[in-house]
């Protein structure tokens, strides 16, 4: 690769122990990729948050960053974390996991990461704009970006990605570049999305289908006329996980569809198609779950204030978890939802999220309206799965 | 048997091969704090890298897994070096992590398992000494 004089000088332990390492990173996936340069980023969004995936040894390493002398050149937040970090006694967190991702918070504040933790980013003012270079790690934002917004951003792992945040750059390979995003098939959608649920099931869909292929295309979609911010976070969130996607051009819809025109080789989806994923991430009966989570992706303030009004004056009878950024769940407080909602025994768990809290094994069936939150909480975490439409799953929690 | 292949991190190590035609995921694949492979029907299954020259054709899985390379490293636990056909992010970022010597574009058909391997990082290198 060709590194200017200020990459070499890192690279070479100029700028500390930190930035060498993280340049070290950098070069040797530029290597692999086959890049020829690296090209400056405008944000960061670094994974591997919560203690329960990072473990010891990833505390261990994120701290011999901080120690390093390892600080953020562009604007860097956060995934979430394993417990809401004011109040994760009321999610039941043990003193033992809380000392520990405190001392993860720590090490990446230290590098002035903001410690927003929360998997939408783009929610809450580390918003890029269209075609700016980022680096961000969490698969659902990566794919939210790069389609629905514009910028450019590979899938990124936590390291490469703080590894970006402390050199201000990134190796220039794979979304980064005009012709990888290009669609190489057409998805036609002919099924009715009322909902979030919807989406994710059509995400399962597409993103089984596109496993299939022997070189992963980006899907080129149509049929499908408008979407809102929650549909398509929701649909980011599901094509990611089922699919491993980066990206996806929806005709209409996102700002990069129009530079091309729809492949020839054509998938269409059905409405069966969409009924037949949504059975598949039913595992229980409702009279058996114990658990009803909203929030994967963290919840928009819309939905807050949808959840407020259906809750209001009721009692809920299940474990209820309310997932969100802190900024929103702020908002949400001044807004007066989040009094009506706790009132009902209902529990806000902001910095968070049922797929990184440690949380395995602690719940029989999750209802949900996320068909991402059903794939690891049957992976991770051992729950059986109910996806529903998101005011049925509210409704549920009271039943 | 000398093989040249590309610098993915650099160091010097020497060690008896093991070698599988498998991908590894090292989230979940490979107990952390023993060096066993504990993937369900993985060709290596039950078998230690520990010390070993790792070789396989490429990483797959979580990307967690990076960590997963520093937590052997520091349980000491870790592969001496690995070789890959084609490496990717997950083994590559570990690699660099956990400082462990790392070299791909090798023909590693050729290796057996067994084999005493020099692995020069720095160079790429990958030679069998017996």
């Amino acid at each position: 690769m060709k590194l200017t004089p200020k990459q070499q000088d890192m690279l070479d332990g100029t700028h500390g122990r930190a930035t060498q390492k993280a340049m070290e990173i950098l070069v040797a996936l530029g290597t692999i990729y086959g890049a020829e340069r690296m090209v400056p980023v405008t944000s960061v969004q670094v994974a591997g948050v919560s203690y329960d995936n990072l473990g010891e040894a990833g505390l261990h390493w994120l701290s011999e960053m901080a120690d390093g002398g390892g600080k953020t050149r562009v604007l860097t937040t956060l995934n979430p974390a394993g417990m809401d970090i004011e109040n994760w006694q009321a999610l039941g967190i043990s003193e033992d996991f809380a000392r520990q991702q405190l001392r993860v918070i720590d090490a990446f504040a230290r590098m002035n990461v903001v410690t927003t933790c929360s998997c939408t980013p783009y929610l809450i003012g580390n918003s890029p704009h269209y075609g700016q270079h980022i680096a961000w790690s969490e698969s659902s934002a990566v794919c939210y970006a790069n389609s629905v917004i514009g910028a450019r951003s590979n899938r990124e792992g936590g390291p490469s990605a703080l590894a970006a945040a402390l050199t201000g750059v990134t190796p220039e390979y794979g979304m980064h570049l005009a012709e990888n995003r290009r669609p190489g098939v057409t998805i036609h959608v002919e099924a009715r999305l009322p909902d979030n649920n919807d989406f994710g099931a059509l995400g399962v869909v597409i993103g089984k289908r596109l496993e299939q292929f022997k070189e992963k295309p980006i899907a080129y979609i149509t049929g499908i006329d408008q979407a809102s911010v929650e549909q398509l976070k929701s649909f980011s969130a599901s094509v990611a996980t089922y699919g491993g996607a980066a990206m996806f051009h929806m005709r209409g819809v996102t700002p990069e569809a129009d530079r091309f025109s729809p492949p020839d080789e054509t998938i269409v989806i059905t409405q069966a198609d969409l009924d037949q994923a949504q059975q598949s991430l039913i595992s229980a009966e409702t009279d058996e779950a114990d658990f009803v989570s909203l929030g994967c992706p963290h919840l928009t303030l819309n939905e807050i204030a949808r959840i407020a009004e259906l809750l209001e004056g009721k009692r809920v009878t299940k474990e209820f978890w309310i997932t969100t950024a802190r900024p929103i769940k702020q908002m949400a407080d001044r807004m007066g939802y989040t009094h009506v909602i706790e009132a009902t025994g209902a529990k806000f768990a902001a910095d968070t999220c049922c797929v990184v809290a440690p949380i395995k094994g602690r719940f029989n069936a999750l209802i949900t309206d996320s068909a991402k939150a059903c794939y690891y909480a049957s992976g991770k975490n051992k729950f059986k799965t109910i996806i529903m439409p998101f005011d049925e799953v509210v409704l549920a929690a009271l039943e | 048997m000398i093989f040249h292949g590309r610098t993915i991190y650099q160091g010097a190590a020497e060690g008896e091969a093991l070698v599988t035609t498998m991908g590894i995921s090292f989230f979940g694949g490979v107990d952390p704090d023993t060096g066993v492979v504990v993937e369900n029907g993985h060709q290596l299954e039950g078998q230690s890298i520990s010390g070993k020259v790792l070789v396989f054709p490429t990483g797959k899985g979580s990307t967690v897994g990076s960590y997963t390379l520093y937590r052997l490293k520091r349980n000491g636990v870790a592969p001496v070096a690995i070789v890959n056909a084609q490496c990717e992010t997950i083994t590559a970022v570990g690699c660099i992590i956990a400082e462990i010597p790392c070299v791909d574009q090798v023909p590693i058909e050729q290796l057996k398992t067994g084999a005493l391997l020099k692995i020069d990082g720095e160079q790429g290198k990958v030679e069998a000494i017996g």
